[in-house]
């Protein structure tokens, strides 16, 4: 006789995140639209870089590489999904709707997060930025007014403090490896250090959901404060860069992310509805 | 004279579901269940409906979607027609929810079980984490990151095996 599971296996399909009410009083649907471009901000900045670590896959200087960054990669797609799910809540587009039919000046990505890899380097130093930004955030919507985003925050901060170390490390290593890999690490901070700025504005959005989310400038003491132990560790300075202009948050990019999302929506345009 | 009863089990519907859905795999780490991982974290029968919650040891986690599927099934075959598994993410996973069976079985099956409980505060406490294989406390980190990932990959010093320990988080 067959196992139950081993009969019923493909019958059934239950893909979905759906977060049960966490406190009485929510139902797990974003409240407002206000609410909802927030939840798609943060949860665009980690489908962006998700899918960016991915394409390291078998190509990561070590074995191990391939392993972290693809792990780093899995739990940044899950705070994208639940972010997602819960961006999509307010006016009934799914995860995969999101994710996959949206054009390029819909994303709320911030411009850091569609950074190219560029050499390990460059992809270490975009990683410690965004993994210390996000530790931050994280760490303040813990105790959002939000009680969805305060449950996504509590389980995303404790994988992103994981993602932090990862990045620390290898900063540490690169900044104080070989003459090749110091001059590489310095670089790719000279490079990264200009989309900084951006993560720590704040705007009408920001201002509107005082005690719902975090507020962007109140983040930036304790990310600079991080890094410039970091840094005197590793022997890096902060370059001299001027900030960018951003625009992510509004939809403006860089034709960088058109690629990205090129590949990331392929399948789901040429088929619309298909499922594994 | 004998009163005929009615010979089926009168077993509490609610905890016949629950035994079935506590005896679902860890798709990933097929010696443990989802009650001894701590995922399983609520069951209620109402009018015939089993709500069944659970919640990801790690946001992506991919094992989630396939122990839904597998709950479903379960308590379907076990009679439940009318099943719905929902995810929560608060109170956020812990380690510290690994039933002390779980962590045996995990040692057994060679996978170092997670040590000692999630510190809080500014300094770790870091336990060593002995080898699956031959018990030495002798061992090292080789990757933070391993084959899943609530894993790390360690080696061992003293019987020079790699083997995987579950993360403490």
């Amino acid at each position: 006789m067959t196992h139950p599971l081993e009969a019923r296996h493909g019958d059934v399909t239950v893909d979905r995140v759906e977060l049960a009410a966490e406190l009485s009083g929510a139902d797990g649907r974003a409240s407002t639209a206000d609410v909802a471009e927030y939840a798609l901000r943060l949860g665009d900045d980690a489908l962006i870089l998700a899918q960016q670590l991915g394409e390291w896959i078998a190509r990561a200087p070590e074995l191990e590489e391939d392993m972290a960054l693809a792990n780093i990669a899995l739990d940044l797609l899950g705070h994208a999904r639940s972010l997602l799910h819960y961006a999509g809540t307010f006016d009934g587009r799914s995860e995969d709707d999101l994710a996959y039919v949206r054009d390029e000046h819909e994303f709320r990505s911030a411009w850091l997060f569609e950074q190219p890899n560029g050499d390990f380097a460059q992809t270490v130093a975009r990683g410690l930025v965004a993994s210390t930004y996000q530790f931050e955030l994280y760490t303040a919507l813990a105790a959002s007014t939000d009680p969805t985003l305060r449950a996504i925050a509590a389980k995303a901060v404790k994988e992103v403090e994981y993602h932090r170390d990862h990045a620390v490390q290898w900063t540490l290593r690169l900044a104080g490896g070989t003459d090749e890999s110091r001059r590489r690490m310095i670089r790719a901070v000279v490079d990264m250090w200009p989309y900084v700025d951006e993560l720590f504005r704040d705007d009408d959005l920001t201002d509107r959901l005082e005690g719902v989310a975090a507020r962007p400038s109140t983040l930036r003491p304790r990310f600079d404060a991080i890094i410039a132990v970091v840094f005197a560790e590793a022997e890096l300075e902060i370059p001299p860069v001027a900030p960018s202009a951003g625009g992510g948050r509004q939809g403006r990019h860089f034709s960088h992310l058109g690629a990205v999302l090129a590949e990331m929506q392929v399948l789901a345009r040429q088929h619309p509805g298909v499922t594994w | 004279m004998v009163t005929l009863i009615d010979p089926l089990p009168t077993m509490d519907a609610t905890l016949h579901a629950w035994a079935v859905a506590a005896a679902v795999r860890d798709p990933e780490v097929p010696v443990l269940t989802i009650e001894d991982l701590g995922v399983l974290r609520d069951l209620e029968v109402d009018d015939g409906r089993v709500t069944v919650t659970i919640t990801p040891t790690y946001s992506g986690c991919p094992a989630t979607n396939a122990i839904c599927d597998d709950i479903v099934i379960a308590l379907t075959a076990a009679g439940f027609d009318d099943v719905d598994v929902r995810i929560t993410l608060a109170p956020a996973w812990t380690t510290d929810w690994m039933s002390a069976a779980g962590a045996a079985k995990l040692h057994e099956f060679g996978i170092a079980p997670p040590t000692g409980r999630r510190a809080a505060g500014p300094i770790p406490v870091t336990l060593a984490v002995r080898c699956p294989q031959c018990g030495s406390p002798d061992t090292r980190e080789i990757a933070r990151f391993g084959s899943t990932a609530c894993k790390a990959l360690y080696e061992c010093r003293a019987c020079l095996e790699p083997f995987d320990h579950f993360k403490v988080h």
